[in-house]
Formats: C-alpha cells, structure tokens, sequence
C-alpha cells in the first residue's frame, strides 16, 4: 500500500483581506475595556476596581450599555429553538442524560418525547421503565432546545417527527461558531445526502430517507445497507465540511454544497490534503461572493 | 558552591545569562483541534504541552461536584524521555501528584470557577523535555491552553523560578543551576494586579534576602506575562481575520 508522507510546514492561512493589521476591538484577559463607570458588565467580563475588564481574549461587542467579549473558541451556548445533535450519556429515572458540547449535560424528558403510538398518549409507569428501549446510551439524536435552566443546562424536546434518534450516517464535532444560523437546519442536498447542521458544531451526514412511515414517531431507525454511491458521497460531504472548517468558513447548505460542486474534480480521500482543501474552499469563497453580489 | 561556579565575576551565569535575564520563549496556541484548548510552550530547553478539557460534566466521582462553583483537575506528567536517564514515570507518583496539586491552586486563583456551577475542568499537562523549572513552564503553558478555550480568567499566571547565588538573584533557572545546590524559590503571578497565586521554596534562605527574591521574581514573571501577551495577541489577530470572512 502507497503511504502518502509530507514534511511538517507552517500552515497557511488563505487571506483574502488586505487591512487585517491590528484590531483595536481585540482583547485578552486582564485588558481594562473602559474605566467608565456608566457601562453594564456582560459575558466575558468582570468589573475591578470600578473598571471593566474583559475575562476571554476574544473581540469586544457593544450593545448599547452593554458591554460582551465574545471569544473565538467556547463551548455551546445554548439557546431557545436551536437544533442540536447530541449523544445519550446516561438514562435516569423520567429522562435522559445528552451530551451536547454544552458545558453541563443537556437533559431530555421523557415527557418531552413522541412516543410510538401517537402524540396524545398517556406516559404510564411502564413507559418509565422501558425508556431504555427507546433510547439507550451511546445512541445519538437530534432535538430542539425547550428551554435554559438557571444553571445553564438545556432542556430539550423531540415534539416533531423530524427529530429522534438518528440511524446510520457520520457525526461531525465542529466549533459551534461555524454554524450559521438559520431558519432550517435539516437539508436534503441534492448531492444525494442529507445533513443536519446541529447549532452545538454536531453535524449529521446521513443518506435521504425515502418516504418515513408516520407511525414511527422518530424512533425508527432503518438497518438497510447503504448503497456504495451514498456512501461516497457522504464521505466526499464530510471531507468537505473538514475542509471548510480548516479555513473557517460558516458552514449552511449553500457553503456546503458549493464546496461540493468545487471538490467533484479531487478524489474523496484527496481532500484532506493542506493543498487540495485550500483550493477547494478558495473556489467555495469565490462562488458564494458571486452568489451575493 | 562545590567545583561549579554559578555566577562569574563578570556578571555571567553558565549558559551565558546575565543575572535577571529570561531564557528564550517560544509558544503556540491552538496545537489540537480535538481538545477545547491546547498550547505548547517552550522556555530555553524546558518544553511543555498543555491541553484543556471543559467546562464539562463532572466525569468520575460525583461526590467531588460543587453547587456554587467549577472543580478545577489538573494532571501533571513527564514524558519517559524528558530527562538525561530515560526512566518510566508512572502515574500518581509523589513528585508528580504534588505539582498537579499545585498547578490546581494556582489556576483555581485565576480562573473564574463561580461563572460554572456543577461542572468541571480539566487541565493535563506533560513535560516532553526537562531542563528545569518545570512547574513554572507548566504553569505559563496551561494559562495559553486556558485562554484558548475561552475559559474566564482574571488576568493571565505567570510563574518564574528565582535562585540566590552570591547575594544576588538569578531568574528563570536551569537544571544545571537548580541541582547545584542553590536555594530557589517559585513564585505564580497575576501580573497586573500584582497578586500572587502561589509561592513555593523548600530551601534554606535568609529572611533578610526573601524580598529581593519575591521581587526579582515578580519581575521576572512580568517578563513572561509580555511574551506570552504578544503570542496571544498574535493568535487572535490570525484567527479572527480568517473568521472575519
């Protein structure tokens, strides 16, 4: 078997701006953002001394009194109504335990659940004892944020049919920050795969499913071989969104599929070389400004 | 000081140093992309690695959770080929469990643990190569780490390790001149406010010298916090213009 080697190199950054030279929005711990007094402290700061200082490196974003430094890399921050794919962790009595990405385990209700049988059915002490059936750990699913506990924590519900476990397809654990948000995060691409774009940075490749039976209230999930020409072109997907979250651009069914158009050229395991992956995502960058302008 | 001498009369230490003078250092933030932070940092020939796990979950023993604030777990190592004599280092051995010990204390003073109820850190940091002060390395190795995760912080750690030869303090010590004997101190700085986070010396010294050590070494940790300022400045700048787009 041929070994593909390469020596060690700095990484180039693909750069399309010309004035990137100090920022002065740019600010590290322990930087003083404003001595005045007249300011509301928010995320990613704290108050010294009377002064405001920021806690994160990160960028500075001013809200009108408010005053937040995002940083470039955290954890999810959940929100209400955001779509997230997450990993069953522990199963406890009346619900479950799901890992997000989140700071603390995201939790599921099993009132919060469509079970088999239709949206109006009563949960009987049984139900509580077979949750295990319907959801075990290391089982993966997709569901919506119900709500934020004081703590934190996300509350989650998978009251539609559209969410549920998820069957047969590749997990992708990208930075949350390269979601774009959006009004559907569930994409059929007509590459012949469909994805979901978790906001938690989850991404799930799986191929389209034909016609659901209703019944199955999410927890259906098919066993059926996936043909070869599926899996091809999920595995060109995955390979794609690697590339594009190398080089930091915002992952939606556009970017995605353009950058799929653009690597039909590369074999799929070509993709990921430094030098493929920047032409790929230069020629994604390039169709996406012509799309806009 | 047997055979070897630390300080010439010249004012020069043994690998060339002037008395207050930093070895050279060199860092990178964001080495791994599995871990929620990582960096890498080298200080002379002393050369660490230092990846950040968390918020998170609390994994393991429950019974350790807080209710009012993050649990900050730190594991120090050495690889088996850091030193001069190659030697297998297991886990938990004494030397080891006292610096992870140490570097929790020092970073439990700086991060800001209340903002993450019930959850917890991790901090893992290996020595790759040895050539003396290893806890101070670590220290400034993990604070990238940290601010690459985007954990809250007050102000950035810095640590030095300060010696006393000649009734005049050296800073940022080597092995050659940590084993020969001298008495050295190790000090962790927030260095704008000028707090300490830890002290540590387990040698014989003086009292009348002790505050011309602190101070040499507070100086010398200032100079750490301007290097390690540029590197993240510099990290920054690079990743949010390509985010920018």
């Amino acid at each position: 078997m041929a070994a593909d080697m390469r020596l060690p190199t700095a990484r180039k950054a693909v750069s399309f701006s010309v004035s990137s030279s100090d920022r002065k929005d740019l600010v590290v711990p322990g930087d003083v953002i404003t001595s005045d007094t007249g300011f509301m402290r928010g995320h990613g700061t704290y108050v010294d001394e009377d002064k405001l200082t920021a806690s994160v490196a990160g960028d500075v974003q001013r809200v009108d009194k408010l005053i937040c430094v995002r940083p470039l890399k955290t954890r999810y921050n959940g929100e209400v109504g955001d779509v997230v794919v997450g990993r069953i962790t522990e199963v406890q009595q009346k619900r479950w335990k799901v890992e997000t990405n989140s700071r603390l385990d995201s939790v599921l209700l099993l009132s919060s659940v469509n079970l088999p049988g239709g949206e109006l059915r009563r949960r009987s002490a049984e139900d509580e004892l077979t949750m295990r059936e319907y959801l075990q750990e290391g089982d993966l699913i997709s569901a919506e944020v119900q709500s934020v506990f004081s703590d934190g924590a996300l509350s989650l519900h998978t009251r539609s049919l559209k969410y549920g476990k998820l069957g047969q397809g590749v997990l992708l654990q990208l930075s949350p920050s390269l979601i774009k948000r959006q009004k559907t995060h569930f994409h059929n691409l007509p590459c012949g795969a469909s994805i979901i774009l978790g906001n938690n940075g989850f991404v799930w490749l799986y191929p389209t499913p034909e016609q659901q039976e209703e019944e199955a209230g999410g927890f259906y999930t098919s066993l059926e071989p996936v043909s070869l020409s599926d899996r091809e072109v999920i595995s060109r997907l995955r390979n794609c969104l690697l590339a594009l979250a190398a080089h930091k651009v915002l992952l939606y069914d556009t970017s995605v599929l353009y950058c799929y158009e653009s690597s039909v050229q590369h074999q799929v395991k070509d993709i990921l070389k430094p030098e493929v992956m920047e032409e790929i995502v230069m020629l994604t960058q390039q169709k996406l400004l012509e799309q806009e302008g | 000081m047997a055979g070897l001498e630390l300080l010439s009369d010249q004012g020069y230490r043994i690998d060339g140093r002037k008395a207050t003078e930093l070895r050279k250092v060199q860092a990178r933030m964001g080495v791994f992309a599995q871990a929620d932070g990582s960096a890498y940092l080298e200080q002379g020939n002393t050369k660490a690695l230092a990846v950040v796990y968390g918020p998170h979950e609390m994994r393991g023993s429950r019974s350790r959770t807080r209710h009012d604030r993050a649990v900050i777990n730190c594991q120090y190592s050495m690889a088996t080929f850091s030193t001069a004599e190659r030697k297998r280092r297991p886990h938990g051995d004494r030397k080891s469990t006292e610096m992870s010990l140490h570097l929790k204390q020092t970073f439990e003073a700086a991060i800001m643990t209340q903002l993450y109820p019930r959850s917890q850190i991790d901090i893992y940091v290996k020595i790759l190569q040895s050539d003396g002060g290893n806890y101070s390395v670590c220290v400034n190795a993990a604070t990238l780490a940290v601010i690459d995760a985007g954990i809250p912080m007050r102000d950035y750690v810095c640590a030095c390790t300060v010696g006393f030869v000649d009734e005049s303090p050296l800073a940022d010590l080597c092995y050659a001149e940590e084993s020969g004997g001298v008495s050295s101190l190790a000090l962790a700085l927030l260095p704008r406010s000028g707090q300490i986070a830890l002290l540590q010396m387990d040698a014989r010294l003086h009292q009348d010298n002790l505050d011309s050590m602190i101070e040499a070494a507070m100086t010398a940790c200032k100079g750490v916090s301007k290097v390690l300022d540029e590197v993240v400045r510099q990290h920054l700048q690079e990743v949010s213009v390509l985010s920018r787009e």
